[in-house]
């Protein structure tokens, strides 16, 4: 299995707008993509309506997790009390660096050679498994998608489903590319063939793994256990099997009880995939136990920091709400015409425009918060209530304000110096739609514009009518007639 | 006059820069609309753009100035009223949260926005406006503005007004509730995907088979209009206005001026 240390091949968001025109002319992304409306946003659309109460549920969802943001330390701490009395051990990780570093340490304490990983956001957020392998660990996806990404040497592009890019033609080529000790003539068209191929090469790895890892959808503070919320069960098998299991979470993620767990694993399983429920919800609490029939024989826990604590007192703190959902992408415009990897980042779309700046620093991200048309769809899904595009907006203000942004900077101030200036800005409007005008006239609009090419690449400019309202307005008055 | 009232309300018209630079039949047909909801209208020469460019592209000093300037203009009119749900949402959502920080501006803009309406909203819900001066006969499709439509939460109005004219057949599009593409200036920054955006959307139009596009939002139909003119459609674009206040001597947007030239 190769290394996911490729990392110059991969999409940066700084490239976002080259990622995506790329991206548009992928004829196979683009078919893939054209399933999204009518698949993930159309359940959830199925499972809202037949929830009454579905409003005030996401209200409630809010305000569980704004409660546990303002009182995170104090969560945080008995939640590691809580886990620590279960017998797991916490650790704590600052920075990307420190929790990747912590866990090869576990590795190589327990002599693992074979890693078996589960889906986890934030494992992808620290580069977890090219971090693990380059100290000599093998290490295995085993959530199909985070597979299929990871044969391919990808990122994923959903976060909730991170192979939605790939069509099946696209999986069968990679895995007669990549299951070489399989026979070559194997049938393998079908979706199902597909899976049961997948399923054969993962058994292996479950079995062999000395060390599972996988995420936690949630940390329950009263009880000190990890929720963890799949559709496949390999990441039971991943938590349950080997005899190391480590979770690896982000700090955001606690939250006070288990009936705020479920209320919000309620708005989770609707607003990813329409579901009521997920089809398993598995907590852990701790290793295994004196008289369990199986689970691990130690239990650690990361939790990391990574930016977050830093948004805790200022005006992002409400990005911090995600529940990792992938809602807002499903519905996202621009996410749906280019997906998940023209952003160059594990969080894509809209959550991913208020996120990868923390992550990856605003002037390497600026982009993201840019690509928006602000349509507000993302906020209407967000299962709690996250004000997607007034943080975008956030960050645009950030962003003008950095030194780079001088340009556009000095093309909106001479703009809105003259938009204060009625009679000047009168002036200028009715000499530009003359000119304009006369031009547009014959045809109605114009193929060509300086200034527009890209529009005018795929678009004609509508011609204006030749006069201003103000103009024919004032020559109305003036005659005084209606 | 319309509810009995006893005087004529005085209505600001901010007429909103695209309608004023590019389009302003669709001024002058708020204006008939507004008069014949029995209002006196009046139209604020100090007003220039509501500031989103400015909102939106991270220039809040800029955008902040502009509504102050905005709110000053329209002072003493009852109402402030715009034929764009965009505009509209500024005016009345976003000008209070420019002035943070500041009380008294804040308090200024909070009663200003009390005043600010979306024309077609306006209309029914404020004037309860019932028979329009407008006649057509035709198969129409009705795009949402994404900011009317969700900021403002105007979704029947349209529609109602609409239904009170007998010869229009209205047809939903498949995904309606989808942005068009436009986004203001993220159509220049971002040009590719904002066609991206917008051919889904000619196409959801196409697929209706109307003879004519109609939204309460300029912005948008010069962004299908151009793309549909670009496909080489025979679908025709207007603002809603123009069709409710029979404004149609000028030719669908982006069509040829066949009349003689003024």
């Amino acid at each position: 299995m190769s290394g996911r240390g490729s990392e110059t091949l991969r999409p940066t968001p700084a490239n976002f707008a080259k990622n995506a025109t790329k991206a548009l002319a992928d004829k196979a992304l683009q078919e893939a993509l054209s399933e999204l409306s009518g698949g993930l946003a159309a359940a959830r659309e199925r499972a809202k309506a037949a929830l009454p109460g579905f409003e005030a549920l996401r209200r409630s969802g809010r305000d569980i997790k704004d409660h546990a943001l303002a009182n995170l330390d104090l969560y945080l701490e008995a939640f590691e009390r809580n886990a620590t009395a279960a017998g797991a051990q916490v650790h704590w990780a600052a920075h990307a660096d420190d929790a990747c570093k912590i866990i090869g340490k576990i590795c190589h304490d327990a002599d693992a050679r074979i890693v078996a990983k589960g889906k986890s956001m934030v494992s992808e957020e620290i580069d977890l498994a090219a971090y693990l392998q380059t100290s000599g660990l093998k290490v295995v996806e085993t959530d199909l998608g985070e597979y299929l990404v990871q044969l391919r040497d990808e990122l994923p592009s959903h976060i909730i489903a991170p192979a939605i890019h790939l069509s099946p033609s696209a999986i069968e080529a990679t895995f007669r590319a990549r299951h070489r000790h399989l026979p070559a003539d194997r049938a393998l068209a079908s979706p199902e063939a597909l899976v049961s191929e997948a399923r054969a090469v993962l058994r292996e790895t479950f079995l062999a793994a000395d060390v599972g890892i996988t995420g936690a959808n949630f940390l329950v503070a009263a009880t000190g256990s990890t929720v963890l919320v799949t559709n496949e069960g390999n990441g039971d098998l991943t938590q349950s099997l080997p005899k190391v299991h480590i979770v690896i979470a982000s700090i955001e993620k606690v939250v006070p009880t288990l009936s705020d767990a479920f209320a919000l694993l309620r708005l989770l399983a609707r607003s990813a995939t329409g579901q009521d429920f997920a089809t398993y919800t598995t907590l852990v609490t701790g290793p295994r136990r004196a008289g369990d029939p199986d689970g691990p024989d130690v239990c650690h826990i990361v939790l990391l920091d990574n930016g977050r604590a830093e948004l805790l007192g200022g005006e992002f703190r409400p990005a911090l709400r995600c529940i990792r959902c992938g809602a807002c992408m499903n519905v996202c415009p621009v996410y749906g015409a280019v997906g998940g990897h023209p952003y160059g980042s594990v969080y894509p779309g809209p959550i991913g425009a208020v996120f990868t700046p923390v992550l990856a620093g605003l002037p390497a991200a600026a982009s993201l918060p840019q690509a928006s048309t602000f349509c507000g769809r993302c906020e209407e899904v967000c299962p709690v209530e996250i004000p997607l595009v007034r943080l975008m907006r956030q960050w645009r203000e950030a962003a003008l304000a950095q030194s780079e942004a001088w340009r556009t900077r000095g093309a909106l101030r001479i703009w809105a110096f003259v938009a204060q200036r009625p009679r000047l800005y009168h002036r200028a409007a009715r000499l530009a739609v003359a000119v304009l005008g006369a031009f547009g006239a014959k045809r109605g609009a114009l193929r060509r514009l300086p200034l527009a090419a890209g529009w005018t690449r795929h678009r004609d400019v509508p011609a204006p009518q030749g006069h201003t309202f103000q103009q024919i307005w004032a020559r109305r008055q003036r005659r005084g007639t209606p | 006059m319309t509810r009995g009232q006893s005087h004529r309300p005085r209505v600001g018209l901010f007429v909103t820069c695209l309608v004023d630079l590019m389009r302003p039949s669709v001024g002058l047909a708020a204006v008939r609309l507004l008069e014949a909801a029995g209002c006196e209208v009046g139209v604020p020469t100090a007003q220039t753009c509501c500031g989103q460019p400015a909102y939106n592209g991270g220039d809040r000093r800029s955008a902040a100035a502009l509504a102050q300037a905005t709110i000053a203009a329209f002072d003493g009119f009852d109402y402030v009223v715009a034929p764009s749900g965009s505009c509209a949402a500024m005016l009345k959502l976003h000008y209070p949260r420019l002035m943070a920080g500041d009380a008294q501006a804040q308090a200024r803009a909070r009663a200003f926005a009390e005043r600010v309406h979306e024309l077609v909203s306006f209309l029914v819900d404020v004037r309860g406006l019932k028979a329009v001066p407008g006649t057509f006969a035709g198969r129409v499709t009705y795009h949402d503005g994404c900011s009317g439509l969700r900021e403002l939460g105007i979704k029947d109005e349209p529609r109602t007004l609409l239904a009170e004219m007998p010869g229009v057949e209205l047809v939903e599009m498949r995904d309606g509730a989808a942005c068009c593409g436009f986004g203001g200036l993220f159509s220049v920054k971002f040009p590719d995907i904002s066609n991206a955006i917008a051919g889904k959307k000619t196409a959801a139009i196409a697929a209706a088979e109307p003879a004519l596009v109609l939204s309460g939002e300029l912005g948008c139909l010069l962004s299908i209009a151009g793309k549909l003119k670009r496909e080489g459609s025979p679908i025709a674009c207007r603002h809603l206005a123009e069709v409710l206040a029979g404004e149609m001597s000028a030719p669908p947007i982006a069509w040829p001026d066949e009349r003689p030239r003024e």
